[in-house]
Protein backbone atom coordinates (compact mmCIF):
# COMPACT_ATOMS: atom_id res chain seq x y z
CA UNK A 1 0.00 0.00 0.00
CA UNK A 2 2.74 2.38 0.99
CA UNK A 3 4.60 1.74 -2.24
CA UNK A 4 1.49 2.31 -4.24
CA UNK A 5 0.67 5.65 -2.64
CA UNK A 6 4.29 6.70 -2.89
CA UNK A 7 4.59 5.85 -6.54
CA UNK A 8 1.27 7.48 -7.20
CA UNK A 9 2.46 10.52 -5.29
CA UNK A 10 5.67 10.54 -7.32
CA UNK A 11 3.82 10.35 -10.59
CA UNK A 12 1.55 13.16 -9.46
CA UNK A 13 4.50 15.31 -8.42
CA UNK A 14 6.23 14.68 -11.68
CA UNK A 15 3.16 15.58 -13.63
CA UNK A 16 2.74 18.83 -11.70
CA UNK A 17 6.40 19.73 -12.08
CA UNK A 18 5.84 20.33 -15.80
CA UNK A 19 2.84 22.55 -15.07
CA UNK A 20 4.76 24.49 -12.43
CA UNK A 21 7.63 25.06 -14.88
CA UNK A 22 5.26 26.45 -17.48
CA UNK A 23 3.52 28.63 -14.87
CA UNK A 24 6.89 29.87 -13.61
CA UNK A 25 7.83 30.76 -17.16
CA UNK A 26 4.53 32.61 -17.52
CA UNK A 27 5.43 34.72 -14.46
CA UNK A 28 8.82 35.47 -16.07
CA UNK A 29 7.00 36.60 -19.23
CA UNK A 30 4.86 38.93 -17.13
CA UNK A 31 8.01 40.54 -15.70
CA UNK A 32 9.41 40.80 -19.24
CA UNK A 33 6.18 42.56 -20.19
CA UNK A 34 6.91 45.17 -17.53
CA UNK A 35 10.36 45.73 -19.11
CA UNK A 36 8.73 46.29 -22.49
CA UNK A 37 6.11 48.49 -20.84
CA UNK A 38 8.77 50.79 -19.42
CA UNK A 39 10.55 50.91 -22.79
CA UNK A 40 7.25 51.83 -24.47
CA UNK A 41 6.69 54.55 -21.85
CA UNK A 42 10.22 55.88 -22.47
CA UNK A 43 9.61 55.89 -26.22
CA UNK A 44 6.27 57.67 -25.83
CA UNK A 45 7.86 60.38 -23.69
CA UNK A 46 10.90 60.89 -25.98
CA UNK A 47 9.05 60.46 -29.29
CA UNK A 48 8.91 64.19 -30.03
CA UNK A 49 12.54 64.79 -29.07
CA UNK A 50 13.94 64.62 -32.59
CA UNK A 51 16.61 67.32 -32.00
CA UNK A 52 16.29 68.60 -35.56
CA UNK A 53 16.79 65.07 -36.89
CA UNK A 54 14.27 62.90 -38.73
CA UNK A 55 10.82 62.10 -37.36
CA UNK A 56 9.12 58.72 -37.59
CA UNK A 57 7.28 59.82 -40.74
CA UNK A 58 10.65 60.53 -42.42
CA UNK A 59 12.25 57.13 -41.79
CA UNK A 60 9.53 54.48 -41.36
CA UNK A 61 8.60 52.46 -44.44
CA UNK A 62 5.25 50.80 -43.82
CA UNK A 63 5.30 48.15 -46.60
CA UNK A 64 8.61 46.89 -45.16
CA UNK A 65 7.08 46.76 -41.66
CA UNK A 66 4.00 44.95 -43.00
CA UNK A 67 6.21 42.17 -44.40
CA UNK A 68 8.05 41.90 -41.05
CA UNK A 69 4.68 41.72 -39.28
CA UNK A 70 3.46 38.88 -41.47
CA UNK A 71 6.71 36.93 -41.05
CA UNK A 72 6.34 37.04 -37.26
CA UNK A 73 2.59 36.34 -37.35
CA UNK A 74 3.01 33.28 -39.55
CA UNK A 75 5.90 32.04 -37.39
CA UNK A 76 3.59 32.30 -34.36
CA UNK A 77 1.05 30.16 -36.23
CA UNK A 78 3.63 27.56 -37.33
CA UNK A 79 4.85 27.27 -33.73
CA UNK A 80 1.24 26.52 -32.76
CA UNK A 81 1.30 23.70 -35.33
CA UNK A 82 4.47 22.37 -33.64
CA UNK A 83 2.64 22.25 -30.28
CA UNK A 84 -0.26 20.37 -31.89
CA UNK A 85 2.25 17.90 -33.40
CA UNK A 86 3.73 17.50 -29.90
CA UNK A 87 0.30 16.71 -28.44
CA UNK A 88 -0.11 14.08 -31.15
CA UNK A 89 3.39 12.73 -30.34
CA UNK A 90 4.69 13.16 -33.90
CA UNK A 91 8.33 14.07 -33.42
CA UNK A 92 9.13 14.41 -37.15
CA UNK A 93 6.34 16.94 -37.58
CA UNK A 94 7.47 18.92 -34.53
CA UNK A 95 10.94 19.24 -36.03
CA UNK A 96 9.54 20.31 -39.40
CA UNK A 97 7.26 23.01 -37.89
CA UNK A 98 10.07 24.22 -35.60
CA UNK A 99 12.32 24.44 -38.67
CA UNK A 100 9.78 26.57 -40.55
CA UNK A 101 9.28 28.76 -37.47
CA UNK A 102 13.05 29.24 -37.27
CA UNK A 103 13.29 30.31 -40.93
CA UNK A 104 10.43 32.83 -40.58
CA UNK A 105 11.92 34.23 -37.37
CA UNK A 106 15.38 34.44 -38.93
CA UNK A 107 13.93 36.32 -41.93
CA UNK A 108 12.32 38.76 -39.48
CA UNK A 109 15.59 39.37 -37.62
CA UNK A 110 17.40 39.70 -40.95
CA UNK A 111 14.99 42.42 -42.09
CA UNK A 112 15.33 44.25 -38.79
CA UNK A 113 19.13 44.18 -38.97
CA UNK A 114 18.89 45.53 -42.54
CA UNK A 115 16.58 48.34 -41.35
CA UNK A 116 18.91 49.29 -38.48
CA UNK A 117 21.99 49.15 -40.69
CA UNK A 118 20.26 51.30 -43.30
CA UNK A 119 19.27 53.91 -40.69
CA UNK A 120 22.74 54.03 -39.13
CA UNK A 121 24.30 54.30 -42.58
CA UNK A 122 22.08 57.32 -43.35
CA UNK A 123 23.35 58.96 -40.15
CA UNK A 124 20.18 58.25 -38.19
CA UNK A 125 21.74 55.99 -35.55
CA UNK A 126 20.72 55.88 -31.87
CA UNK A 127 23.13 58.77 -31.14
CA UNK A 128 21.25 61.18 -33.43
CA UNK A 129 18.33 62.12 -31.15
CA UNK A 130 16.36 61.09 -28.06
CA UNK A 131 13.65 59.78 -30.37
CA UNK A 132 16.10 57.50 -32.19
CA UNK A 133 17.75 56.34 -28.92
CA UNK A 134 14.35 55.27 -27.59
CA UNK A 135 13.39 53.73 -30.94
CA UNK A 136 16.55 51.62 -31.22
CA UNK A 137 16.32 50.53 -27.57
CA UNK A 138 12.68 49.45 -27.81
CA UNK A 139 12.77 47.75 -31.23
CA UNK A 140 16.28 46.39 -30.60
CA UNK A 141 15.23 44.79 -27.30
CA UNK A 142 12.39 43.04 -29.09
CA UNK A 143 14.74 41.92 -31.89
CA UNK A 144 17.20 40.61 -29.29
CA UNK A 145 14.40 38.58 -27.69
CA UNK A 146 13.52 37.08 -31.08
CA UNK A 147 17.20 36.24 -31.63
CA UNK A 148 17.32 34.39 -28.30
CA UNK A 149 14.09 32.63 -29.29
CA UNK A 150 15.85 31.46 -32.48
CA UNK A 151 18.76 30.08 -30.45
CA UNK A 152 16.26 28.33 -28.17
CA UNK A 153 14.53 26.74 -31.22
CA UNK A 154 17.90 25.38 -32.38
CA UNK A 155 18.58 24.00 -28.89
CA UNK A 156 15.13 22.33 -28.86
CA UNK A 157 15.80 20.75 -32.27
CA UNK A 158 19.04 19.29 -30.93
CA UNK A 159 17.37 18.10 -27.70
CA UNK A 160 14.49 16.50 -29.62
CA UNK A 161 17.13 14.64 -31.58
CA UNK A 162 19.17 13.48 -28.58
CA UNK A 163 16.53 13.16 -25.81
CA UNK A 164 13.35 12.62 -27.82
CA UNK A 165 9.94 13.69 -26.50
CA UNK A 166 9.66 13.21 -22.72
CA UNK A 167 8.75 14.92 -19.45
CA UNK A 168 11.86 17.07 -19.70
CA UNK A 169 11.52 18.27 -23.28
CA UNK A 170 7.72 18.73 -23.34
CA UNK A 171 7.59 21.60 -20.79
CA UNK A 172 10.51 23.25 -22.61
CA UNK A 173 8.62 23.20 -25.91
CA UNK A 174 5.56 24.64 -24.13
CA UNK A 175 7.64 27.40 -22.47
CA UNK A 176 9.19 28.29 -25.83
CA UNK A 177 5.70 28.41 -27.37
CA UNK A 178 4.61 30.94 -24.74
CA UNK A 179 7.82 32.93 -25.36
CA UNK A 180 7.32 32.95 -29.12
CA UNK A 181 3.62 33.94 -29.02
CA UNK A 182 4.50 36.58 -26.41
CA UNK A 183 7.04 38.15 -28.78
CA UNK A 184 4.40 38.37 -31.49
CA UNK A 185 2.07 40.14 -29.07
CA UNK A 186 4.79 42.64 -28.16
CA UNK A 187 5.34 43.18 -31.91
CA UNK A 188 1.63 44.07 -32.30
CA UNK A 189 2.29 46.95 -29.89
CA UNK A 190 5.50 47.88 -31.74
CA UNK A 191 3.98 48.10 -35.21
CA UNK A 192 0.84 49.83 -33.90
CA UNK A 193 2.28 52.39 -31.50
CA UNK A 194 5.75 52.94 -32.95
CA UNK A 195 5.45 52.53 -36.72
CA UNK A 196 1.79 53.22 -37.57
CA UNK A 197 1.35 56.07 -35.09
CA UNK A 198 4.84 57.32 -35.96
CA UNK A 199 3.86 58.18 -39.53
CA UNK A 200 0.55 59.90 -38.63
CA UNK B 1 -0.17 21.20 -17.79
CA UNK B 2 -2.72 18.81 -16.39
CA UNK B 3 -5.32 19.29 -19.11
CA UNK B 4 -2.86 19.52 -21.95
CA UNK B 5 -5.15 18.18 -24.65
CA UNK B 6 -8.00 20.56 -24.11
CA UNK B 7 -5.71 23.44 -23.14
CA UNK B 8 -3.63 23.60 -26.30
CA UNK B 9 -6.24 24.14 -28.91
CA UNK B 10 -6.89 22.58 -32.27
CA UNK B 11 -5.92 23.29 -35.85
CA UNK B 12 -9.23 25.11 -36.14
CA UNK B 13 -8.54 27.53 -33.29
CA UNK B 14 -5.04 28.30 -34.62
CA UNK B 15 -6.35 28.89 -38.17
CA UNK B 16 -9.12 31.12 -36.77
CA UNK B 17 -6.53 33.04 -34.76
CA UNK B 18 -4.33 33.44 -37.84
CA UNK B 19 -7.16 34.70 -40.07
CA UNK B 20 -8.42 37.15 -37.44
CA UNK B 21 -4.85 38.39 -36.85
CA UNK B 22 -4.29 38.95 -40.60
CA UNK B 23 -7.53 40.94 -40.86
CA UNK B 24 -6.72 42.96 -37.74
CA UNK B 25 -3.24 43.71 -39.16
CA UNK B 26 -4.36 44.66 -42.67
CA UNK B 27 -7.07 47.08 -41.45
CA UNK B 28 -4.80 49.54 -39.58
CA UNK B 29 -2.04 49.38 -42.25
CA UNK B 30 -4.60 50.04 -45.02
CA UNK B 31 -6.17 52.92 -43.10
CA UNK B 32 -2.83 54.60 -42.33
CA UNK B 33 -1.30 54.01 -45.79
CA UNK B 34 -4.37 55.37 -47.60
CA UNK B 35 -4.61 58.31 -45.20
CA UNK B 36 -8.34 58.40 -45.80
CA UNK B 37 -9.42 59.27 -42.26
CA UNK B 38 -8.69 62.12 -39.87
CA UNK B 39 -5.72 61.65 -37.52
CA UNK B 40 -7.96 61.06 -34.49
CA UNK B 41 -9.98 58.43 -36.35
CA UNK B 42 -6.79 56.67 -37.48
CA UNK B 43 -5.46 56.61 -33.90
CA UNK B 44 -8.77 55.09 -32.79
CA UNK B 45 -8.60 52.40 -35.50
CA UNK B 46 -4.99 51.54 -34.56
CA UNK B 47 -5.77 51.27 -30.83
CA UNK B 48 -8.94 49.20 -31.32
CA UNK B 49 -7.45 46.74 -33.85
CA UNK B 50 -4.25 46.32 -31.78
CA UNK B 51 -6.25 45.60 -28.61
CA UNK B 52 -8.46 43.09 -30.46
CA UNK B 53 -5.49 41.34 -32.03
CA UNK B 54 -3.73 41.06 -28.66
CA UNK B 55 -6.87 39.44 -27.20
CA UNK B 56 -7.18 37.10 -30.20
CA UNK B 57 -3.59 35.90 -29.81
CA UNK B 58 -3.79 35.62 -26.00
CA UNK B 59 -6.86 33.41 -26.27
CA UNK B 60 -6.29 31.47 -29.50
CA UNK B 61 -2.48 31.13 -29.55
CA UNK B 62 -1.52 31.27 -25.86
CA UNK B 63 -4.79 29.68 -24.63
CA UNK B 64 -5.11 32.05 -21.73
CA UNK B 65 -8.27 31.51 -19.72
CA UNK B 66 -9.51 32.14 -16.21
CA UNK B 67 -9.41 28.45 -15.24
CA UNK B 68 -5.92 26.98 -15.83
CA UNK B 69 -3.66 26.78 -12.73
CA UNK B 70 -6.67 27.78 -10.62
CA UNK B 71 -6.76 31.18 -12.25
CA UNK B 72 -3.20 32.20 -11.26
CA UNK B 73 -2.19 32.59 -14.92
CA UNK B 74 -4.98 35.04 -15.48
CA UNK B 75 -4.56 36.79 -12.13
CA UNK B 76 -0.83 37.43 -12.71
CA UNK B 77 -1.73 38.81 -16.15
CA UNK B 78 -4.31 41.18 -14.69
CA UNK B 79 -1.75 42.33 -12.09
CA UNK B 80 0.84 42.97 -14.84
CA UNK B 81 -1.63 44.92 -16.96
CA UNK B 82 -2.41 47.07 -13.91
CA UNK B 83 1.32 47.82 -13.50
CA UNK B 84 1.59 48.60 -17.23
CA UNK B 85 -1.31 51.04 -17.09
CA UNK B 86 0.30 52.77 -14.10
CA UNK B 87 3.79 52.93 -15.68
CA UNK B 88 2.83 53.89 -19.23
CA UNK B 89 -0.20 56.02 -18.42
CA UNK B 90 1.51 57.66 -15.45
CA UNK B 91 4.65 58.49 -17.46
CA UNK B 92 2.65 60.10 -20.25
CA UNK B 93 0.47 62.00 -17.81
CA UNK B 94 3.29 63.43 -15.71
CA UNK B 95 5.52 64.26 -18.70
CA UNK B 96 2.63 65.96 -20.48
CA UNK B 97 2.05 68.21 -17.46
CA UNK B 98 5.77 68.86 -17.12
CA UNK B 99 5.84 69.89 -20.75
CA UNK B 100 2.88 72.26 -20.28
CA UNK B 101 4.43 73.81 -17.17
CA UNK B 102 7.88 74.37 -18.66
CA UNK B 103 7.14 75.89 -22.03
CA UNK B 104 10.65 77.15 -22.65
CA UNK B 105 11.41 76.43 -26.24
Amino acid sequence: MTTETLSHHDAHDHHDAGGIKVFGFWVYLMSDLVIFGSLFATYAVLMKGTAGGPTGADIFELPFILVETFLLLFSSFTYGMAVLAMNAGRIGQIKAWLGITFLLGAAFVGMEIYEFQHLIHEGFGPDRSAFLSAFFTLVGTHGLHVTFGLIWILVMLVQLHTKGLNDVTRPRILCLSLFWHFLDIVWICVFSFVYLMGVL
Amino acid sequence: MSDSHSAHGSVKSYVMGLILSIVLTVIPFAVVMSGALSTMAMVAVIVVTATLQILVQLIMFMHMNTKSDEGWNFLSFVFTVTILVLVVGGSLWIMHHLHLNTMIG
